[in-house]
């Protein structure tokens, strides 16, 4: 039951990573691919239906945490103090940036809603990617399950750690690189015109990039914490997961290469799925490793909750799972088809 | 200054009240936007659609900062209140995880269609997307609500081994009683501040002359639903609510009436003030009997001062206690009188001609939130010093290794966030309001 629940939550977290993820690089590319204010409008029309919901996924998943792990949560939001409200106030930037623009039809309020936007869809990636590379190096967790960590030390990934070291900032970087390849997909698949194009320029060297940066950040991680790949062997699900990120991206260049952008995007939201699920099958059962004593790690089996109350979250999470995903298939065909540049007055 | 538990108290107190002063109307309006919804589609008459498009206008903006201040609220049980989460987040948890799935994806998927869809997919989509949003946010309201439910009145719940909470009965702990009631309550005051912001601008525009047909929808609904939910808010739900505090948190009840002794024919207090040094209150006007009769039914029962409870089981801040509670039941008698006025002249046909009436109207908007807020730290203040009540003090549930000076540079951020967060919002929703509920795409008229 706990490792059902670790799997749900992963999922829950990688769906997340995928949908947010190209929002994210829309973001980052809306000064690049969207020249005047028609462009940026379609942009932000691309993703407008989706960002909120998109979004959800990292409540709901950080709602499933909470349901099934507390002490994760509780350990972690605590430990990373500062950093989260980094987080939480950029989340504040990019949701308003996103829902006032559109209301008035000033060129300067939409220039610096424009850069909000873009500010905070730059430095989320980062800050995401870092808290991803902090759980896989692992936190000075002491034996009461608790910890505190300063956003930076000597930059070294060894103790005293810091929030940002040089291979968690690596990891925010890549992060950073992947999902921009993923909004360029993204907007090279939806949108048309010139939009379209610059996206789909951009795209080609980004994927070069991020595949490049992934394998760094592999060797990266087998340095920082080679026990993760020790498990590799008894770990079915890491080598399904490699198997999903490595066609994914196949797929992504191929998609390309043939003008296939649907393809080439789905196979970039596979390469993340793939990576963060062949993540979470390594690190299994531990969720927060402990950089002091590997026994002080909370994992799975020692921060759940009882064995009655994760069955009782079982029941209707596999209610509401199906209805979340339907709203998501009804808004994709309601939504169907290429976004034009906007004309004015209606929508974002 | 260097206490973290004040300072993380403070925080979650202030990020809450804030929070709040925006989903208060999202919830209300969801419910008037479905209402004149309905009745396009009865009557056929345009009038009705325009008056739902304006409001779903303010009601965008308003959803969005209701959206952005609410995700500090879902962090900070884990940022600022750990202890607390671990302990009781085998119970607590449910709810919480639960609002995101059936309520947060409901909201964020329909919104996109409810702001920018009515063009585009039609009005049987709109209006879709117009019941979807007054399901979601009332979902919502109600995940939230059976959490705090749960650490006014904990139920459901069996400790374990290691001292957390876990949940032994769902049901038990879903529909809490004390949620049923707290719900029914807190969401027609929600309506009441929806009610009294929708009178408000059909008082302006009736002042100014203005966009005359949709000011005499805005007043009609907004005094007919106002007086229906300003009497509900009363009885039987704060009722109920009263009879609640009395059975469950004497300790609470005493404080917030300002009561020392024990007895029969316990007095209602309308005027007065606690003097918390010498165990009194001072300069009262008082009824007789009528807090026996409230709390239990009968003029002569006996309520509980708070000399007979042990002092360490007192709300620490009696006096600031004391005050919400009276400035909520106050303003929300006052609300009764307002709105019943204001029916009577509707009635009467006078309403539109009665300047001075008009005037009250408009200018009374910012009331609802003060009592809405009131009653918050009414039932948080009274709820203290227990985190969950009987269960778990506030000073042991928060995040022991956050340093106080960690705390205060967050509300510090905070603070500056949401006083830029709300001058945004009221000038967007001041232009809103100036642009009059006339389509976008159709010139402004005069």
């Amino acid at each position: 039951m706990e490792m059902l629940w670790f799997w749900l939550v992963s999922v829950m977290v990688a769906i997340y990573a995928v949908m947010d993820g190209f929002d994210f690089g829309a973001g980052i590319l809306h000064h690049f691919v969207a020249r005047d204010d028609s462009e940026r409008r379609q942009v932000l029309g691309a993703i407008g239906p989706w960002w909120d919901g998109n979004e959800v996924w990292l409540l709901a998943g950080g709602g499933s945490l909470f349901l099934a792990f507390p002490k994760v949560l509780a350990a972690g939001f605590s430990g990373y103090y500062l950093a989260m409200f980094m987080v939480v106030w950029t989340l504040i930037l990019r949701g308003i940036s996103i829902e006032f623009r559109s209301h008035v039809e000033d060129r300067m309020w939409r220039v610096f809603w424009d850069f909000v936007f873009s500010f905070a869809s730059v430095l989320l990636p980062i800050l995401l990617g870092a808290a991803l590379g902090n759980v896989v190096r692992g936190v000075p967790l002491d034996e009461t399950g608790y910890f505190n960590i300063p956003l930076f030390t000597h930059f070294g990934t060894h103790n005293p750690v810091g929030i940002l070291d040089w291979y968690t900032v690596l990891m925010g970087v890549f992060v950073l690189v992947t999902v921009t390849n993923h909004g360029a997909l993204f907007l090279a698949w939806k949108t048309e015109g010139a939009v379209h194009e610059r996206s789909h320029r951009i795209a080609l060297p980004l994927s070069v990039l991020t595949a490049a940066l992934g394998g760094v950040a592999t060797l990266a991680t087998a340095k920082v914490n080679p026990a993760i790949f020790a498990h590799l062997p008894e770990a079915p699900l890491a080598w399904v997961g490699s198997l999903i990120f490595l066609l994914g991206l196949a797929a992504v260049f191929w998609g390309q290469l043939r003008g296939r952008h649907l393809l080439a995007f789905i196979g970039s939201g596979a390469f993340i799925l793939g990576l963060l699920a062949a993540t979470a099958a390594c690190v299994f059962p531990v969720m927060l490793g402990s950089s002091l004593d590997p026994a002080w790690s909370l994992t799975a089996y020692n921060a759940s909750v009882s064995e009655h109350g994760l069955a009782t979250g079982l029941k209707w999470w596999f209610l509401g799972f199906p209805i979340a995903i339907a709203y998501f298939v009804f808004l994709f065909r309601l939504h169907r088809g290429k976004v034009k540049p906007a004309p004015d007055g209606q929508g974002y | 200054m260097s206490d973290p538990i004040f300072w993380h108290r403070l925080q979650f107190g202030f990020t809450a009240a804030y929070h709040y002063l925006f989903p208060q109307l999202t919830m209300g309006l969801a419910l008037f936007i479905v209402l004149l919804k309905v009745l396009a589609r009865r009557t056929h008459d345009d009038k009705y659609q325009d008056a739902a498009r304006f409001w779903i206008r303010i009601f965008g903006i308003n959803f969005a900062v209701g959206v952005v201040t609410g995700i500090p609220m879902e962090f900070q049980f884990g940022t600022n209140w750990a202890q607390f989460s671990t302990r009781a987040g085998g119970v607590i948890g449910q709810t919480l995880g639960m609002e995101g799935m059936f309520a947060f994806f409901l909201e964020s998927s329909f919104l996109g269609l409810l702001i920018w869809g009515e063009e585009k997919f039609g009005r049987k989509i709109h209006d879709l997307a117009a019941w979807a949003l007054f399901v979601g946010s009332w979902l919502s309201g109600y995940f939230i609500i059976a959490t705090n439910a749960f650490m006014q009145h904990p139920t459901g719940y069996e400790v374990a081994a290691d001292g957390s909470l876990q949940i032994a009965n769902f049901l038990g702990f879903l529909l809490n009683p004390w949620a049923l009631v707290e719900y029914m309550h807190n969401m027609i005051a929600a309506v009441v501040t929806a009610s009294f912001v929708v009178t408000a601008v059909g008082a302006y525009y009736t002042l100014r002359n203005a966009h005359a047909e949709q000011a005499k929808i805005f007043l009609r609904t907004g005094v007919i639903v106002g007086l229906v939910a300003s009497m509900l808010v009363a009885f039987p739900t704060g009722d109920r609510q009263g009879k609640m505090v009395a059975e469950h948190q004497p300790a609470s009840l005493a404080a917030m009436e300002g009561r020392w002794n024990s007895g029969s024919w316990a007095e209602m207090n309308i005027i007065g003030q606690p003097d918390v040094a010498r165990r009194r209150l001072d300069n009262p006007i008082r009824i007789p009997g009528v807090l026996s009769f409230i709390a239990y039914g009968s003029f002569d029962s006996n309520v509980k001062g708070l000399s007979e409870i042990p002092s360490d089981q007192w709300p620490p801040n009696i006096e600031l206690l004391y005050y919400s509670f009276h400035i909520m039941v106050g303003l929300g008698t006052i609300f009764i009188a307002i709105m019943g006025l204001a029916v009577l002249l509707l009635w009467r046909g006078l309403l539109p001609h009665a300047r001075w009436m008009l005037w009250v109207l408009m200018l009374a908007f910012p009331f609802p939130y003060i009592a809405t807020t009131a009653g918050w730290m009414t039932a948080e203040l009274g709820r203290q010093p227990w985190l969950l009540y009987g269960l778990m003090r506030t000073r042991d549930g928060a995040s022991h290794l956050v340093h106080s000076g960690e705390t205060v540079f967050t509300s510090l951020g905070f603070a500056g966030i949401f006083v830029v967060l709300g001058f945004l919002f009221l000038y967007l929703i001041m232009r809103e309001i100036a642009h009059g509920p006339i389509p976008h795409n159709r010139p402004a008229a005069s």
